[in-house]
């Protein structure tokens, strides 16, 4: 962004320079990742109050069944695509510092893998019974 | 504006369109910056969850602990403004998967839609917490 005083508009850096080629995969993604986590969201917030007080002989068994452990498993790496999809629009949208702005969308992105791994790991190992 | 033109010393900053702050609020307003709020707290929300996944294929030790914060009342405040969170976000997307199709644009559907959004996410939280509530804190 500019920080001269002008009257012309940020749209004026741009023009001609054609399309970043790349808009649509953001868009359809994250509508197709929306629309996953539509129902396995409602898997997860049965999950929750289902398993909320439960002790750790409870929720290891319910864990360790297969079913909600593959729930658990798509919905990590659905929900991870999407919320790192959608923090990346938060933050082109609010920051504006070019070095500022390549740092949080790094970290956007390393939060997101590290958050799916882990979980997966954890199901994982909760599922095959170690 | 306290200072002329000749006393800045850095260059002048011009709006290029008003912004917020000159609308009355509106409902599809508000649940729009509502959607990007709940978005944002689930963001950091994956956090807790992946937490939980992670102390339970720990130790029961360690998931005990962890446990007893989900359990204690700050904890639970947290898990159910995360349902609730999560439930306005899904009613949230399914709206926008509607207007995607390029239906609902009128303006009474629009109220009606966002309206709906608000009514139906705080109804469905409170369905799904009014039975974990009441036997909360039974088991350890």
């Amino acid at each position: 962004m500019t920080t001269k005083s002008t009257m012309r508009t940020p749209l004026k850096n741009v023009r001609h320079l054609g399309s970043a080629k790349e808009g649509a995969d953001h868009f359809v993604m994250q509508r197709m990742t929306g629309a996953a986590n539509a129902v396995l969201g409602l898997f997860l917030v049965w999950l929750i109050a289902h398993l909320a007080g439960a002790n750790w002989t409870t929720a290891r068994t319910e864990l360790h069944n297969p079913f909600i452990a593959l729930g658990l498993l798509l919905l990590m790496v659905s929900g991870c695509i999407h919320m790192r999809l959608g923090m990346q629009v938060i933050i082109e949208d609010y920051i504006h510092g070019e070095g500022a702005k390549l740092a949080l969308l790094a970290l956007n992105t390393l939060f997101a893998i590290l958050i799916g791994a882990a979980s997966v790991f954890a199901i994982l190992k909760l599922s095959f019974g170690a | 504006m306290n200072e002329t033109r000749a006393q800045r010393s850095g260059p002048i900053e011009r709006p290029l369109s008003p912004h917020l702050q000159v609308y009355r609020p509106l409902i599809n307003m508000m649940m729009s910056i509502v959607h990007r709020m709940t978005g944002a707290a689930l963001y950091f929300g994956t956090l807790l969850l992946a937490w939980w996944l992670t102390a339970a294929a720990t130790s029961e030790h360690y998931f005990n602990f962890v446990s007893a914060i989900f359990g204690s009342l700050p904890g639970r405040i947290v898990l159910i403004g995360y349902t609730w969170a999560l439930l306005h976000h899904m009613l949230g997307g399914l709206r926008h998967f509607l207007w995607d199709t390029g239906r609902g644009y009128d303006l009474k559907t629009i109220d009606r839609l966002s309206w709906g959004t608000l009514i139906l996410s705080l109804a469905l939280t409170a369905l799904i917490w009014l039975k974990p509530l009441t036997g909360f804190g039974v088991t350890p």
